[in-house]
């Protein structure tokens, strides 16, 4: 599996995942045996830029192998999906030419299900799908963010009861397939990562100033090369004090 | 050696660049069946495929993003975009996501994009067909930018661009399309990135790129009847800018006049003003002199002479370095 990196710039990645689709097709990957594809994540607020829209204009005349997911969870910061849409989400790819299917995203076996079949389907060869998987977003934005000052307590308490990860538990339990051992063995090995992770993160070594001039270009410049020496002499002039 | 058009020298170029690596893709608004609207791709398509040399819809920021997609996947796509004016819905694609990603990936990751832009004004064209953007995109770390003023640099410097790694906007003077030139594609051919003395001189040093290569030549040839014997050089690349060749001829001329369509303010010529100023301050008879655009949007066809700088404006310039 392929991860490509994060781009920031909301949507910018869906025309990305769609080139990368294309460049599959061109290499005759797709109505094979080892047909590939490619999913592509963003979220309801996502859907109103341009580069989501253009991304849906070349997956559809283009016939890509990409599946476009889309993680409604009703919010883009303090944005209401009112804001952006008047159609159902999943609605939007029939004015493109290619299926659209809404899916429970808080039910983890339904959206693995669609995705897999979405994915499928575009490895053999049957094009685009967007998936609006409805979910709901149960914190802040971030710790910046005041969610009072838009949403209602009752409105959050409501989805709660829809947590996913307390549906599938119960679903597990009920059915048989998993025990109390079971879930607290997962409770500890996320406890363990999580511990894991934050101690590698704090434990990384700030970045010497110097190295902000590396990788700008593959091959490098001159320029670079000579603003880099003339920051390295800068900085070597203070040497003897802490910097 | 061949004498053509920079147009047919550019086509040439691409075809060669096609033939070389099956990883070559050409995308742009109207290149295939059309051969694009200065038929610079004319018959790429018919002989290398419509899955090499594609028809995309009419949005630039989904041309120059698919793009990135395509270079994730092992292509190196050779993007057209119709006129300077319509490169801005890219810019964003250009400026956060191609600019950037290979630093982001600490060299993971290589965007081998160039970016054809017909830029320039001298066709007698509405709005938004004869910019000169360059400064917006030599202003952007990770991209390179560079501009061909003859055949031969345009047939080779394609090449060089398609094979480099970088992500490239490569500006094709347009009002120069169908100027005639020796090509020798048998040669070998000069660093792309290079700064070139186009016309040797003693007197003042005249530093120009793209269309106003031939502008300042013919200025020279003009001041050679009034004694003065003018150093042309060809820029050639805006970024990295190539600069020991203009210090050199400074060190020697004491004058220097900087000459380009992009208007003054911010542009390519005040950051060689501040360099040479800056490396040859005590060479200096005068000032560093520009000889633009005025700062006002593109104005209309019928007073674009006025506005582009010619070969009397240039003069002008020179006869006021000598005032000093």
């Amino acid at each position: 599996m392929k991860f490509a990196m994060y781009t920031i710039v909301i949507g910018a990645q869906t025309l990305h995942a769609t080139g990368y689709a294309m460049g599959i097709a061109m290499d005759g990957k797709v109505g094979t045996e080892d047909g590939e594809a490619v999913v592509a994540y963003f979220g309801d607020g996502a859907s109103s830029q341009g580069d989501v829209n253009e991304a849906f204009v070349w997956a559809s005349v283009f016939h890509a192998p990409v599946v476009f997911f889309c993680q409604n969870n009703q919010y883009a910061i303090s944005e209401p999906l009112e804001r952006q849409t008047r159609v159902p989400l999943f609605q939007r790819a029939n004015g493109f030419g290619f299926p659209g299917v809404r899916v429970d995203g808080n039910d983890v076996l339904a959206s693995y299900a669609v995705t897999r079949a979405a994915l499928d389907q575009a490895r053999a060869g049957q094009g685009p799908t967007l998936i609006e998987a409805y979910t709901y977003r149960m914190g802040a934005h971030t710790t910046s963010d005041d969610p009072t000052r838009y949403r209602i307590a009752s409105e959050v308490e409501a989805w709660q009861a829809k947590d996913p990860i307390l549906r599938v538990r119960r679903f597990l339990e009920r059915q048989g397939l998993a025990d109390e051992g079971y879930f607290d063995a997962v409770d500890e090995q996320a406890r363990a990562e999580a511990v894991h992770l934050r101690e590698r993160v704090l434990a990384m070594a700030d970045p010497a100033p110097i190295t902000m001039f590396d990788n700008v270009y593959p091959n490098g410049s001159p320029e670079i090369d000579e603003e880099r020496e003339q920051f390295a002499t800068y900085l070597s002039s203070f040497a003897g004090e802490a910097h | 050696m061949d004498t053509m058009t920079i147009g047919k020298a550019l086509n040439l170029g691409l075809r060669r660049a096609l033939e070389d690596d099956p990883k070559v893709i050409l995308m742009g608004e109207d290149i295939g069946k059309l051969g694009g609207v200065f038929r610079i791709t004319d018959g790429l398509q018919k002989d290398f495929g419509d899955d090499r040399v594609i028809d995309t819809p009419l949005a630039e920021s989904g041309i120059v993003g698919t793009a990135v997609g395509l270079c994730l996947r092992g292509y190196r796509p050779v993007l057209e975009i119709q006129f300077d004016g319509f490169v801005y819905p890219a810019y964003d694609q250009i400026v956060s996501q191609v600019a950037k990603m290979h630093y982001r990936s600490q060299g993971q990751v290589r965007l081998p994009i160039v970016i054809r832009i017909p830029y320039g004004g001298g066709i007698g064209a509405v709005e938004h067909h004869s910019e000169s953007p360059e400064a917006y995109f030599a202003h952007t770390a990770g991209l390179k930018v560079v501009t061909c003023a003859s055949p031969n640099d345009a047939y080779w410097m394609i090449q060089q661009a398609i094979a480099a790694d970088d992500p490239i906007i490569f500006f094709e003077p347009k009002r120069r399309y169908w100027e005639k030139g020796p090509v020798d594609p048998d040669a070998e051919p000069y660093p792309l990135h290079a700064a070139r003395v186009a016309r040797p001189g003693t007197d003042a040093t005249v530093v120009a790129y793209g269309p106003m290569v031939r502008t300042a030549l013919d200025a020279a040839t003009a001041a050679t009847e009034d004694g003065r014997e003018l150093e042309v050089i060809d820029l050639r690349s805006i970024s990295p800018l190539d600069m020991p060749p203009v210090y050199e001829s400074v060190r020697k001329t004491g004058r220097l006049v900087v000459v380009h369509e992009a208007p003054s303010n911010v542009g390519v010529g005040a950051e060689i003003a501040a360099r040479v100023t800056e490396h040859c301050f005590y060479s200096l008879e005068a000032p560093v002199l520009r000889v633009t655009g005025f700062n006002v949007p593109y104005p209309a066809a019928r007073v674009e002479e006025d506005f582009l700088p010619d070969l009397d404006r240039v003069l002008d310039a020179v006869d006021r370095s000598f005032g000093w």
